[in-house]
Parts: C-alpha cells; structure tokens; sequence
C-alpha cells in the first residue's frame, strides 16, 4: 500500500509541477540564449542548456507537460473507443461481434510500431508543432483500441448471460435500459484497468515516436523530442542532466504500473 | 493392453485430420486478415494527400497525353478498388513496385534487408528466452527467492525504458545492438512466464506432489511445466510480433540495414507503396508465427488432456 501512496504522490507533484510551469520557468521552452549552448547546471539553469542554448528545466517542464496530458488523452480516447466497440459487439453478439473480432484480429495482427509509422507517414509529416502533437496522439488513441476492446467485448458478453441481465430481462427491462443501467455500470472497472493499462503504454510509445523523429515537432518539447538528445551523445554523455527526461520517463511509467497493478487487484 | 491395438491407429487418424482442419481454418483466416488488411492499406494510400502528384507533372514538355499515359503506367487513375485489384494483381505476379524515396525495386531491397532482420530477431529472442524462461524457472524452485527477485526489479525497469533509448545504451556502450531486441522483449517473457509457473505451482496436483515428497526439479518438469506449456508456446508466437516493432529504433538507431530501418526511411520519406508493402510482409510474418505457435499450443493441450 505504502509504495502506491508513494507513486500516487510523485504523479501528483508531477502534474502540479506541470500546471505552474509557466510560473516555475517563465522563460519559456522556445527561448534560445545563443551565448550559451551546451551550458553545464547552474543556479540559473538548473538542468544546464541544450545545444540551442534552451533551458533544459523549462522543456522537461513543458515536455512533461504535453506527454503526461496528452497520454492520459489518447487512453480516454482508445478506451472509450474499445468500450463503444467491444460493448456494442458483445451486448448484440452474432455477425456484429463476428465483424468487431475480425477487425481486432486485423488490427492485432499488425506489429503496433509497424503500424503507427505507417499510418503517422501517410499525413503530414511538415505541420505546426500543436497540429503534430494532436495527430500523434489522436493515433496513439485511435490504433489502441483494439486489445481493450476484445476484453470489453468478452466482459460485456459475459455480463449478457449473467443471471443479472436474465433477471432483468423478466421483470420487462428494455434492451437500452439493460444497457445502461445494468451492463454499463458493471463494464466500468474493465473501463478503468485498460485506461490505466494505455497510459504508460502511450507514454513510452510517444518517446520512441520521439526519438525517431515522428513524433512531436520541434520546438515544442515532449518526452520523444526530449530523448533525442541522448542520441546526439555518439562519444559518451558528458552532461548528466541530459539523462533527467529518461529518470522522470522511467519513474512515471512505473508510477503509472504499480497504480494499475493495485487497480487490476481492484477489478 | 490388448484394447490399444484396434483403437490406436484411429485416434491417429482423427487427431491428423483434426490438426489438418485446424491448420486450413488458420490458413483461411490468415488470407483473409491479410485480404482486409491489403485493402484497408489500398484505401490508405489511395486517399493519403499528395497520392498520384509527380513532378514530371510540373513538365510544360509533356502533352495531356503524355501526362495520362504516366499515370496510367503508375496506376494513379481510376478508384480505390480499381487500384486494389490492380496492385493485388502486380504483387501476384511478383511486381511489388518501386520504392519513391530510394528509386528501387522494393523486391530487391526486401531480399537485401530481410536475411539482417531476420539474423536480429533469432538472436534478440533467444536472449529473450534463454534469460526470460530461464529466470522465470530458476526463480519458482523456493531456495531462489533472491534471484527471483533482482530477476522482478530488473525486468520491472527495462519495462519503463523505451525501446529507442535501450538501443542508444547499446550504442554508446559499443555492444552488439541485435541484442537490444532481446532486452526489449525478456521483461514480457519473463513477467507472463513467472506469473504462469506461479499459478500452475498453486495448483492442486502439484500441491500434491509437494506433499508427497517429490523433488522439486521432479515437480517443476514433470507437474507444474506441461500444465504451462501451451500458453508458453502462445506466448512464443506473440514474442515474434513484438520483436518485430522492437526491430525499427533498434536497426534505426544501431544502424542495422533491416526491414526496421527500411520501414522508418520510408516513413520519413512518406513512400507509402514501401511502407504497405513492408506491413503486409510483417503482418504475414506475424500471422505465420501465431498459427504455428496456436497450433503447437492446441497440440501440447491436446496430449496434456489425453
């Protein structure tokens, strides 16, 4: 219990330190000191500068900012997605469901990362750098549907045959009331765990997005665009401070897992 | 005894033709995933911006005619179903077409890249399953707590790493990147693999064995790993798939000249005849490890429930 008290603190000083980072580092993610490229931690700059001369603590500021919102965002989208699909497939059943599980086959068939840089290639790769933070993430939501939603389906198919709905059923419930009173309802913690599933899931999906360049444009900073540092380090990481995205990435992601395990026991 | 001899061969006989149906219905099904995806990929193209644009169009030299008998020959006209039939037709007879961003024929640079990728996948999944299985058994025998553990945190981590910044480490350390697949893919292998033999430990037989003084290497191969072979084996098949999205930062990023790489050039050069082409062949080579991992799978529970 006492290390997801823990994990729940960090992600909530994390999310706070989010919303007063334009308090926090008023300087901005975009602003360039040309003097002082590649400049080492400072009282000024906590986190030194980039090869830029951008203040590094204010882009993991913002970078956190737009992946720690913007993940949670695509997994509301996939798991409202899966839940509208899977649902409706497995409460109506027959040739419905037969269709929905053929296009998760297809969809699941398709190595997760092959897909999205195919699909991420057929638009725009040149666009304004708020556009390409919505189509990566708008992907991310859209492609991820898949595997929830045959968990949803099954659930809600389960939920159909329980005694409940054949209770339900006798006492003259409607099939929209049967649905919305009885089947949603009970679908929510399936809902949940598979929100809470996405999250790092779309977290570490972007930063790899990110780092290959199809991801966030620049100069708009996200956990992807952030790592790409790391790959310009071709003789060795001279800045430790370079490393301060890949820590927060690999605590969140994990903060984020050790929730889900205690929501997946909840469940 | 004298009742196996009539009934053996039958039971033979039904289980071949049981595997043979099973192995048509798998067949069916992956000729039609592959038949929806195609076209799903068609679709895309077809209506992705910039689709038929060329830049001879721009060639005040060339006469209308001139201009449809160049899309003609790239097959830009006509709708999306008359340009399905006309590609599926192509790739029958073996013309995968020509990649736009570096100006050859795709066939050729998959027979380039495939045997590199290919040399990458076995050597990241037997790392995966020679660390992630055999962590996974060393750390359900009860005096191996401790291993089970570093075993736990260390697979914990690798899970929050992105795969693109475990192939920089492989980089910046000099070590062979093809290995960086095997890192990606040991902490699912390992997690499912110990939470499977965890479970399969629990249960009454193998209890029962415990009780009765078996040993425990007797225990774990003979009780509590055939009840979890199958599920292994499924597992074997989904660990193809993942190693193959594992394959694009790793050749990317260690610079690697497989299918990967190919697949992220192709991206950032929007050539979407490479990029459907390489979705197709990755998502047959999925479809293909799948089915024979089910099959395996279904064979193994099959012998178990005999």
């Amino acid at each position: 219990m006492k290390i997801r008290i823990i994990a729940l603190v960090f992600l909530a000083v994390l999310a706070l330190g989010c919303a007063l980072a334009g308090w926090i580092a008023p300087e901005g993610y975009a602003e360039q000191l040309r003097n002082e490229p590649d400049a080492a931690c400072s009282r000024a700059h906590l986190l030194g500068t980039d090869d830029l001369g951008r203040d590094r603590f204010a882009r993991v500021l913002y970078g956190t900012r737009v992946s720690l919102l913007l993940a949670p965002a695509a997994a509301l989208l996939a798991t409202a997605l899966a839940g509208l699909i899977g649902g409706a497939a497995g409460f109506f059943g027959g040739k419905l469901e037969a269709c929905v599980m053929a296009a998760t086959d297809l969809v699941l068939a398709m190595p997760w990362f092959f897909l999205l840089i195919t699909v991420r290639a057929l638009l725009p790769l040149n666009v304004s750098p708020a556009v390409s933070v919505s189509i990566t993430f708008a992907l991310l939501g859209c492609l991820g549907w898949a595997g929830a939603a045959r968990v949803v389906c099954a659930d809600a198919r389960a939920l159909c045959r329980s005694d409940l709905a054949l209770l339900a059923r006798a006492q003259g419930a409607s099939g929209v009331r049967l649905l919305w009173r009885h089947i949603l309802p009970n679908l929510k913690p399936a809902l949940y765990a598979q929100f809470w599933i996405s999250i790092p899931v779309f977290i570490l999906t972007e930063a790899n997005l990110g780092m290959l360049g199809l991801g966030v444009a620049e100069p708009l900073p996200s956990w992807g665009s952030l790592l790409r540092e790391l790959g310009s380090c071709s003789t060795g990481i001279t800045q430790p401070a370079i490393l301060a995205p890949l820590v927060l990435v690999i605590l969140t992601v994990s903060s984020f897992q050790i929730a889900v395990r205690k929501e997946e026991i909840h469940t | 005894m004298s009742g196996w001899g009539p009934t053996r061969p039958g039971i033979v006989d039904g289980e071949l033709m049981s595997t043979m149906r099973r192995l048509a219905q798998h067949g069916l099904r992956t000729l039609s995933v592959l038949a929806a995806g195609s076209l799903l990929a068609a679709i895309l193209v077809r209506t992705a911006p910039g689709f038929g644009t060329n830049e001879l169009d721009l060639d005040s030299r060339l006469n209308a005619e001139s201009h449809r008998a160049l899309h003609g020959a790239q097959g830009t006209e006509g709708g999306f179903l008359r340009f399905y039939i006309e590609w599926c037709g192509r790739v029958l007879h073996g013309d995968l077409g020509t990649s736009v961003a570096l100006n050859e024929p795709v066939r050729q640079l998959l027979v380039e890249r495939i045997p590199e990728t290919a040399k990458t996948l076995v050597t990241g999944l037997t790392l995966a399953w020679t660390l992630g299985l055999g962590l996974a058994l060393l750390s359900s025998v009860p005096g191996m707590r401790c291993l089970g553990w570093a075993a736990w945190f260390a697979a914990s981590v690798l899970l929050c790493v992105p795969a693109a910044v475990l192939a920089i480490g492989f980089v910046l350390t000099g070590a062979p990147g093809r290995l960086a697949v095997g890192l990606i893919v040991f902490p699912k292998v390992f997690e499912f693999t110990r939470n499977l033999l965890a479970r399969s430990a629990a249960m009454p037989h193998v209890l029962a064995a415990r009780a009765r003084g078996v040993s425990e290497p007797r225990v774990l191969f003979h009780h509590v790993l055939p009840v979890t072979a199958g599920q292994i084996f499924a597992l074997a098949g989904v660990s193809v798939c993942m190693a193959l999205a594992a394959c694009i930062p790793v050749e990317v990023l260690c610079d690697l000249p497989g299918i990967g790489q190919l697949a992220w050039k192709a991206a950032l050069g929007r050539d979407l005849p490479l990029l459907v082409m390489l979705t197709v062949l990755v998502t047959t080579a999925t479809l293909a490890a799948n089915t024979a991992a089910e099959t395996l799978s279904r064979t193994m529970r099959g012998g178990e429930a005999r």
